[in-house]
């Protein structure tokens, strides 16, 4: 804990000698700067992919969870007679909350993204829909359906867990994605960061040797190049993660309507979640380096 | 402080060192001769720990070297000045770094160490040279600096691996002189060379004590130089 503790003021302290010691080997400045530019960006974009489907899965839990609709299809003269009656029916089922018959304004409200707003709703032989809500234990919807087909014969009962579970399970899976590809990035990151050390070390091995016998503990030398390696894996990863975010922001902003397509900007402050992704490349390129200087180094006494 | 028990080296081939039991006295001047390939880089590097014997025990400071830790291993190296017979300079930075790397690796540099620096590099003769990378030196530049090096940490042994190797004869009586001052601050010195002539100088000069490696052995040579 106290070497952890010391490696990491080290590295934001920062040891200017440490560093002079290790000329800068140019291609691995580069590697590892654009390797985490370009990761981190790929991640802005796994990581608003992930949080949308989240969105999606949770607006549709919440929407669709504890509400079911009653869809009337009858002749127009027999809808008024119809509806009446399935609600009677729905006013004694146990397990039933509150249900309550759409207006037409709202009923056109839910057909305009189709049909357009000025759809004339009343002249139209469309079907009635009743809004049920559930009690959180729900209903007995097989019995329900039985005492319908009896009662109501023009009635159809959704309980939307068809539409509900493989949309859920979709965007569970999306999400679930997301995270896979966030952590396939840091691991190809780590492992792009590790050539690049290991290239750094091995082109400079006389510095390692001439250290090691002027007494140089390994540390030191570990540190002069994960202190290297970890501010590069950092800036990158900023710039990736800062071009990314802005790249996001300037997609087509979202509208009610418009799905899951446009949801993929972050909302609220949910950008908050990109500040890891730097920290998270940094990690991985402390680690990365560490155990590259440290395989090294047990090469030389 | 350097103690060697019974002890033999080998590259993996046969024995290129063997039945070598020695214990630098503290204070003393040592040489170390023997023709080329005889052994003396490798006689010097299991002295300082670089190499640890194949049989028998070297004790450092009282350390076990088939004891010691990476750790151990640097500390020591930090109470053991080293003259290398290639120098092994840092080529990217200047000569006043090179020669504060001892205490910059070891978190020493501060101010006063750095004062010593110059005083170190006027000793050698070196201050007006301090800003120069090493592939600018000549040979005996190289040399003194590599002396300065060995010695920024106040070690208590001084081991000087061909000091004189690629250097005139003058400068050759310089940087022995500088080993002798070394020596009579009460250091311990050795220095492995084969140039008998300078062997014969510092006779003259300080009481030295050669030890030859012959047939795998290194022994205390006789009065015959
Ligand atoms: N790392 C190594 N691996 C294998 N053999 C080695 C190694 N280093 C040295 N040798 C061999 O060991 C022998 C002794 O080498 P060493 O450098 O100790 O000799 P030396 O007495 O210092 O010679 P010189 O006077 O030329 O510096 C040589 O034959 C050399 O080739
Ligand atoms: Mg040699």
């Amino acid at each position: 804990m106290k070497k952890i503790i010391a490696s990491v003021s080290g590295l934001i302290g920062g040891n200017s000698q440490a560093d002079k010691m290790v000329p800068p080997t140019g291609f691995t400045v580069r590697l590892t700067l654009f390797a985490s530019g370009a990761m981190a960006f790929l991640a802005v974009f796994a990581l608003a992919l992930s949080m949308a489907s989240g969105r999606l899965a949770q607006r549709w839990g919440d929407e669709l969870a504890h509400s079911s609709t009653l869809r009337i299809s009858a002749p127009v003269e027999q809808i008024a007679a119809q509806t009446a009656a399935a609600m009677q029916v729905l006013s004694t089922t146990p397990g039933i909350e509150n249900a309550r018959p759409m207006s037409s304004a709202e009923q056109r409200a839910l057909l305009s993204p189709w049909f357009g707003p000025d759809l004339p709703v009343e002249n139209l032989p469309i079907p009635q829909l009743i809004e049920i809500e559930e009690t959180s234990g729900g209903y007995d919807a097989a019995g329900l359906r039985l005492r319908l087909q009896a009662e109501v014969p023009g009635a159809v009962l959704d309980d939307h867990t068809r539409w509900r579970r493989p949309l859920q399970q979709a965007a569970g899976r999306l999400r679930l994605l997301g995270i896979l590809s966030i952590l396939l990035i840091a691991a190809v990151t780590g492992a792009i960061i590790t050539l690049a050390a290991n290239a750094a070390l091995s082109a400079n091995s006389q510095v390692i040797r001439v250290l090691r016998l002027v007494g140089a503990q390994d540390d030191y030398i570990t540190m002069a190049f994960v202190r290297r390696f970890t501010l590069r894996a950092l800036t990158g990863a900023a710039v990736g993660t800062l071009v990314g975010f802005i790249a996001v922001l300037l997609l087509p902003s979202a509208q009610d309507n418009a799905g899951f397509l446009t949801g993929l900007g972050f909302s609220g402050l949910s950008f908050l979640w990109l500040f890891p992704l730097p920290i998270l490349a940094a990690l991985v390129a402390f680690f990365a380096t560490g155990a590259a200087a440290r395989r090294t180094l047990s090469e030389f006494r | 402080m350097i103690e060697l028990d019974n002890i033999a080296y080998s590259y993996g081939g046969g024995e290129l060192l063997s039945d070598i039991t020695l214990s630098l006295q503290p204070g003393s001047f040592y040489f170390l001769t023997g023709p080329s390939g005889a052994g003396k880089t490798t006689f010097m590097k299991l002295c300082y720990g670089a190499l640890t014997p194949t049989a028998g025990s070297a004790r450092l400071f009282g350390q076990d070297v088939r004891k010691m830790t990476r750790v151990d291993q640097a500390n020591t190296r930090r109470r053991i000045g080293v003259v290398h017979q290639d120098c092994q300079f840092l080529d990217h930075l200047p000569l006043n770094e090179n020669v504060a790397l001892p205490l910059t690796v070891s978190g020493k540099d501060n101010l006063e160490q750095v004062s010593n620096l110059k005083e170190l590099l006027a000793w050698v003769g070196l201050k007006n040279r301090a800003l120069a990378l090493p592939p600018e030196l000549s040979g005996g530049e190289r040399q003194r600096a590599a002396l300065a090096r060995a010695v920024i940490m106040s070690p208590d042994v001084v081991l000087a691996d061909e000091p004189t190797g690629n250097v005139d004869w003058e400068m050759s009586q310089r940087l022995l002189q500088l080993l002798i001052e070394l020596n009579k601050m009460g250091k311990t010195v050795l220095i492995a060379t084969h140039d008998m002539n300078l062997i014969r100088t510092a006779k003259s000069k300080v009481q030295a004590r050669v030890l030859r490696i012959a047939n795998r052995r290194v022994q205390l040579a006789g009065a015959d130089l």
